[in-house]
């Protein structure tokens, strides 16, 4: 048990004092992370609504083809990613391999299908309610996509959440592509991998007690955003 | 045809004119099925047209048809004898069973009915204000649309189709599931616009509805236009049988 409760109060404390490492690595693994999310975010909203109210040779496959990249293990991405950036990849020249734009590139590739994904159902759903309004307002189907971004923009909000938890808490990627240097690309997951293979358990802890407050307040603040968005839509 | 009915069209709509609006040989099949055959209907200036018919006989179909929110499969829709061209869109409005409302408020649901429809943005404020007090709903004016009742959606609804000025409205049973006192707001501006001139084609179920709003009555049966008269005319003595019999309170199948 003391195994247990120590590391765990160790942990505590490490929070409570605001540790200069443990800080370092919380922010890094935010800052790629939220980068990584927003790009994909930039990306997959778009691509989801053309592919919900598209009409084009290739649009099914390639609805088939954004769900089943939900799906992508992070290793492999990982992989890909390493493949590319590396001195011999086609992207070598960039040098940008253990670097933290290497670790938001990977998540980048990880997230986009999962926000692409969820923003073709939004999107498709609000389209059915909208579609026949809309063209009879004379707005056409492609310009009606800014349109139902900015109405879907709670449920889409979930979307974006869903992305942003799968970023904060994935490894396999970052820790292929930015190899958990410290002070330089040590992010919450790649660290606690670490810390704990080294038995310094009280960091690992204190990461890991971070790393699920930060899920918990992601899927509260999911919660929330569906409240509140079935106020404005069916109150 | 028909004379210009009780309410003369005003000089603004005359002078620019997409109407009449006509059909030809309109044909719209379904899994086999004939929704709509309808060899010639046209439809001019002057008080509203109600478009009545027991359920299925084409009515709510008629209306997407002659809006070009449905293609047919045989047949043309002609506006002052011309087909449809870009932009005849933009001089027609909607409003359906269901209110449709964007999830935004009750000012900017106006707002952006008149943004698609080209009204430059610095007069956009004074047209929504107008639309606004017309519907009774400045007091609402910034709440979220949605979290209006049943009757203000409704009268949303259709204020937001009138802002853009069109020459004809379709209206698709705007009042089936209101209350009287709802029902009564909307068929009040119903006859303001129709008054001021825009061209009223207008699917109800309700008799009575028709006799208060009406000056003709499309009365359709399984897809085809059984009879197209004026409304005294049609309520005095039908000239149809199913006509008749729907008056007569039978049940058209």
């Amino acid at each position: 048990m003391q195994d247990f409760t120590e590391p765990f109060s160790l942990a505590l404390r490490l929070i409570l004092a605001g540790d200069a490492e443990l800080l370092g690595i919380v922010l890094l693994s935010l800052r790629v992370s939220l980068s990584a999310v927003l790009i994909a975010a930039l990306i997959g909203m778009p691509l989801g609504a053309v592919l919900a109210v598209g009409r084009f040779p290739g649009r099914a496959a390639l609805v088939v083809t954004v769900n089943a990249l939900m799906g992508l293990p992070p290793v492999v991405v990982g992989l890909v990613i390493y493949l590319l950036l590396s001195n011999a990849g086609p992207l070598g020249v960039l040098q940008l391999l253990y670097t933290p734009t290497a670790m938001i590139i990977a998540q980048v590739v990880l997230v986009t299908p999962i926000i692409a994904a969820l923003s073709r159902q939004v999107i498709e759903d609000l389209n059915g309610e909208y579609a026949e309004q809309l063209r009879s307002l004379g707005v056409s189907r492609v310009a009606s996509v800014p349109t139902l971004l900015w109405d879907g923009r709670y449920s889409l909000m979930t979307a974006f959440l869903a992305g942003f938890g799968r970023a904060i808490a994935e490894v396999g990627a970052v820790i292929i592509v930015g190899g958990n240097i410290n002070h330089v690309t040590r992010v919450m997951t790649t660290t606690i991998a670490l810390e704990t293979s080294k038995g310094n358990l009280a960091l690992a802890l204190a990461l890991g007690i971070i790393l699920v407050a930060i899920a918990i307040a992601v899927n509260a603040a999911v919660g929330l955003m569906r409240g509140s968005e079935r106020q404005v839509a069916h109150a | 045809m028909r004379d210009a009915g009780a309410i003369a069209p005003s000089a603004i709509h005359a002078a620019r004119g997409i109407l009449p609006l006509s059909a030809e040989g309109l044909v719209l099949r379904m899994a086999g099925q004939t929704l709509i055959d309808i060899a010639r209907l046209t439809i001019d200036e002057g008080g509203p047209t109600m478009v009545m018919g027991p359920n299925g006989a084409g009515k709510s179909i008629l209306l997407r048809l002659l809006h070009g929110l449905i293609e047919p499969d045989a047949g043309r829709i002609l506006w002052a004898g011309q087909p449809a061209r870009a932009g005849i869109r933009l001089r027609q409005a909607m409003v359906f069973q269901r209110p449709v409302l964007l999830r935004r408020s009750v000012a900017a649901n106006i707002d952006y009915a008149l943004k698609v429809n080209g009204v430059p943005r610095v007069r956009r404020p004074a047209a929504v204000a107008r639309a606004l007090a017309l519907g009774g709903l400045e007091p609402q004016a910034r709440q979220p649309a949605r979290t209006l009742s049943g009757g203000e959606q409704q009268r949303l609804a259709l204020v937001r189709a009138l802002a853009v000025e069109p020459e004809i409205l379709f209206l698709d049973e705007p009042t089936a599931s209101l209350d009287p006192a709802a029902t009564a707001a909307i068929e009040r501006l119903i006859a303001d616009a129709a008054a001021r001139g825009t061209k009223i084609v207008m699917v109800t179920h309700d008799p009575g509805q028709a006799r208060r709003l009406g000056a003709e009555v499309v009365f359709m049966h399984r897809g085809r236009i059984a009879e197209h008269t004026d409304a005294d005319a049609f309520f005095r003595q039908p000239g149809s049988r199913e006509a008749r019999a729907f008056l007569a309170g039978e049940l058209v199948l």
